[in-house]
C-alpha cells in the first residue's frame, strides 16, 4: 500500500557468517518445541475434555463420600466434602489455565506498546517510562500481586488487573532493549528518509523484528503467571470457592496430608508439568529464533 | 567517571524511585473499590469508626494533601494505627524483620551452595550427558509452586523422618540454623533454576576465553583450571543474579513464611490480609519495597567495591 519499496533487512557481516552453517530451524526438527507442544496439547486437552472424562460435578458434595483411597470410580479419591479430586483437578486446570493465558495478553501489549515508545523515541519518553519500571519492580513481584488483589478484593477480575500492573515491565524493559539495537539498522534509515510516521515504522518495521523476543519471554510469564493464580488460590486469594482451582485444592489437602497425601501432591504436581511443557516451548522458540545460543 | 561519582550517582538514582514506591504505596487505598473506610472496616463500620478512618487518612481533602499527610507520618516513622492489633504497624512490622532477613539470607546462601557445583558439573562437560541433567532442572523447577515444594518437604523430612521441625523459627544461631533449614531450602531450590542457568552460561562463557586457552597450554590441571580461573570469573556472574532476583527471593519468601509458620513479615502480611487490617498490609507492601530498593544498592556498591572495573554508564 505504501509507495515507497523498503529494503530488506540488511545482513551485517556476522549474520551472514552464521547464517550459512544455518542449523535445522524448521520447528519440527526442534525436539523440546515438539515435546512441549505435544504435551501442552495433551493438558489443555485434557482440561478442556473435562466434562467427557468425568462424570461428577467438580462442586457437587458427597458427605457419604468422604476423603476416600483412590479406587477405581475415584481415581485420585475423594477430598474432604467428598468431592472427586481427579475431576476437581482437571476443572482445576481449566480454571488456571484460562486465567492465565488471558492474563498473559494485556500485560503483552502494554509492555509492548510502552516498550517500544520508550526505545523508539528515547529522551524524556524512555525516562518516564522506564522510571515507572525501576518503580514497580522495586516491589516483589509475590508482594505486589498479593497486595493489589487484597485491595481490588479476591476474585478474577483482581487477578487479571493485578498480573497486569506488575507484568507490563518485563515485556516493555525486553522491547525498549530490542528495539534500541533495531532502529540503528539501514532499513529503519530507510524507511525514516521515507517519510513513514514514526508509528508506521515502529508496527511494520521494527516490531516484526523484535517482537519474537518478548514471545519466548510470553511461555516463562505465563508460567509465571500460572504459580502466582495458584500461590493466589492457596492464601484464599484467588477465584472464590467452590470453583475448582489447584491453589485452593493444594490448601484444602494440606490439612490431610498424613493420611491423604495425594490430595496435595497431585496437583502440585499438574502445575509442574503445565510448566515443563511451557519452559519447553519456550526453549524451543528461542533455539528456533536465534539458533546458535543456547 | 570515578568510584565515587558512581557511588553519589546511584544514591541519587534512588531518590525518584523511593517516591515512586510511596506513591504506589499510598494510591493502594483508593484501589480500594467504594468507600475504603466502610470496606475495610466491614461488619464494624459504625459511623464513628468510618468517621475516624476518614479523618485519620484525609479522605475528604484533594489527593495531593492526602499524599503529603501520609508522606508526613511516613517520615514520623508512623505506618498508622493496626486495626487488629490495636498496636502502632509499624512497631509490628519492625520486631517481624529479623526472621525475614534470616530467611533471605539462608536461602540466598543454600542457593549458591546448590547452584556452583550443578553449574560447574554441566559446563565443564558441555552437551556431555551431566549437562543435559543440569539443563533438565529449570525446566522442571521453574514451573514448581514452591509452597508445594514446602508441603512436601515437611511431609518428607519433618512428619516422617523428624529430622526437621515442622514448623517454626527456633532459637538461638544454632536453632535458627536448624528450625529454619527447611524453608531456606524451599526457597533455595526455588531460585536455583535461574541462578543455575546463568551461571552455566557465564561459566561457558569463560571456558571460551584466551587465558583459559593459555592456562590449559601451560598444563594446569582440569581441577585447578575451574578452582583458580574459572569460578572466580563466574562467581561475580552469579551474584549479579542473584542480585537481579532479589525481589524474586524476598517475595518468596512471603509464601514460604507462611506455609512454615515463620514469624516474619510475610507472615504477618498475609495474617493482616485475611484479619482486613489494611495498614498493616500497606506497611508491609512499603516495608518491602524499601528492602528490595535498599539490597540492590548494597548489591551495586559491593560490585563497584569489589570489581574496579564496574563502572556508572548510560
Amino acid at each position: 500500500m505504501s509507495a515507497i519499496s523498503v529494503p530488506e533487512p540488511v545482513l551485517d557481516a556476522a549474520q551472514e557468517e552464521h547464517a550459512t552453517p544455518r542449523p535445522a530451524r524448521r520447528w519440527y526438527r526442534q525436539p523440546a518445541l515438539l515435546a512441549g507442544g505435544i504435551l501442552l496439547l495433551i493438558i489443555v486437552g485434557l482440561a478442556a475434555a473435562a466434562p467427557l472424562l468425568t462424570s461428577y460435578n467438580p462442586i457437587a458434595q458427597n458427605i457419604n463420600a468422604t476423603l476416600l483411597n483412590p479406587s477405581a470410580r475415584h481415581l485420585l479419591g475423594t477430598d474432604q466434602l467428598g468431592r472427586d479430586t481427579f475431576t476437581r483437578l482437571l476443572y482445576g486446570l481449566r480454571t488456571d489455565l484460562r486465567i492465565a493465558f488471558v492474563a498473559v495478553l494485556l500485560p503483552f501489549c502494554i509492555g509492548t506498546a510502552l516498550g517500544s515508545l520508550a526505545g523508539y523515541f528515547g529522551g524524556w519518553v524512555d525516562a518516564v517510562i522506564m522510571r515507572l519500571v525501576d518503580i514497580v519492580v522495586a516491589f516483589p513481584f509475590y508482594v505486589l500481586i498479593i497486595a493489589l488483589v487484597f485491595v481490588l478484593g479476591p476474585g478474577e477480575r483482581s487477578i487479571y488487573i493485578a498480573i497486569t500492573l506488575v507484568g507490563w515491565v518485563s515485556y516493555a524493559r525486553i522491547i525498549r532493549g530490542e528495539i534500541l539495537v533495531a532502529k540503528r539498522q539501514d532499513y529503519v534509515l530507510a524507511a525514516r528518509s521515507g517519510g513513514l510516521s514514526p508509528l508506521r515504522i515502529i508496527g511494520r518495521h521494527l516490531l516484526p523484528n523484535v517482537i519474537a523476543q518478548a514471545i519466548i519471554y510470553a511461555m516463562s510469564d505465563i508460567v509465571q503467571d500460572i504459580l502466582a493464580i495458584v500461590t493466589l488460590g492457596y492464601f484464599g486469594l484467588g477465584v472464590p470457592p467452590p470453583t475448582p482451582d489447584l491453589g485452593s485444592m493444594i490448601n484444602d489437602g494440606q490439612n490431610f496430608l498424613t493420611t491423604h497425601w495425594q490430595l496435595t501432591t497431585f496437583p502440585g504436581l499438574a502445575v509442574v508439568v503445565v510448566g515443563l511443557a511451557l519452559s519447553l516451548i519456550g526453549d524451543g522458540l528461542a533455539d528456533l529464533i536465534r539458533p546458535g545460543q543456547s | 567517571m570515578g568510584r565515587m561519582t558512581f557511588v553519589v550517582h546511584r544514591i541519587l538514582m534512588l531518590v525518584p524511585v523511593a517516591i515512586g514506591v510511596t506513591i504506589i504505596v499510598f494510591f493502594m487505598i483508593h484501589l480500594i473499590p467504594g468507600d475504603p473506610a466502610r470496606t475495610i472496616l466491614g461488619i464494624h463500620a459504625t459511623p464513628r469508626a468510618v468517621a475516624i478512618l476518614h479523618r485519620q487518612w484525609g479522605l475528604n481533602q484533594p489527593l495531593v494533601s492526602q499524599y503529603w499527610l501520609f508522606m508526613d507520618r511516613l517520615v514520623h516513622g508512623n505506618l498508622g494505627q493496626s486495626l487488629f492489633y490495636g498496636a502502632p504497624a509499624a512497631s509490628l512490622i519492625l520486631t517481624r524483620v529479623p526472621a525475614t532477613l534470616w530467611l533471605v539470607g539462608y536461602a540466598a546462601v543454600l542457593a549458591i551452595v546448590i547452584s556452583v557445583p550443578l553449574a560447574m558439573i554441566a559446563a565443564s562437560r558441555k552437551d556431555g550427558i551431566r549437562d543435559h541433567l543440569v539443563r533438565a532442572i529449570p525446566l522442571l523447577g521453574l514451573g514448581m509452586p514452591s509452597f508445594w515444594l514446602g508441603i512436601l518437604l515437611i511431609y518428607a523430612l519433618a512428619i516422617n523422618t523428624h529430622l526437621f521441625p515442622v514448623s517454626g523459627y527456633g532459637t538461638g544461631f544454632g536453632g535458627h540454623l536448624h528450625a529454619m533449614f527447611l524453608p531456606a531450602l524451599t526457597v533455595a531450590i526455588a531460585l536455583a533454576p535461574v541462578v543455575i542457568r546463568s551461571l552455566r552460561a557465564s561459566m561457558l562463557n569463560v571456558l571460551g576465553a584466551e587465558y583459559i586457552t593459555t592456562a590449559r597450554a601451560k598444563g594446569v590441571p582440569a581441577r585447578r583450571l575451574f578452582a583458580r580461573h574459572v569460578l572466580r570469573n563466574a562467581v561475580i556472574p552469579a551474584v549479579t543474579v542473584l542480585g537481579i532476583n532479589i525481589g524474586f527471593l524476598i517475595g518468596g519468601t512471603v509464601v514460604i513464611e507462611n506455609v512454615f509458620a515463620i514469624p516474619g513479615i510475610g507472615q504477618l502480611m498475609i495474617n493482616s490480609i485475611l484479619q482486613r487490617d489494611f495498614p498493616v498490609v500497606q506497611g508491609v507492601t512499603l516495608v518491602f519495597g524499601v528492602l528490595v530498593v535498599l539490597v540492590n544498592l548494597l548489591a551495586d556498591l559491593s560490585y563497584a567495591a569489589l570489581d574496579p572495573r564496574v563502572r556508572f554508564d548510560r
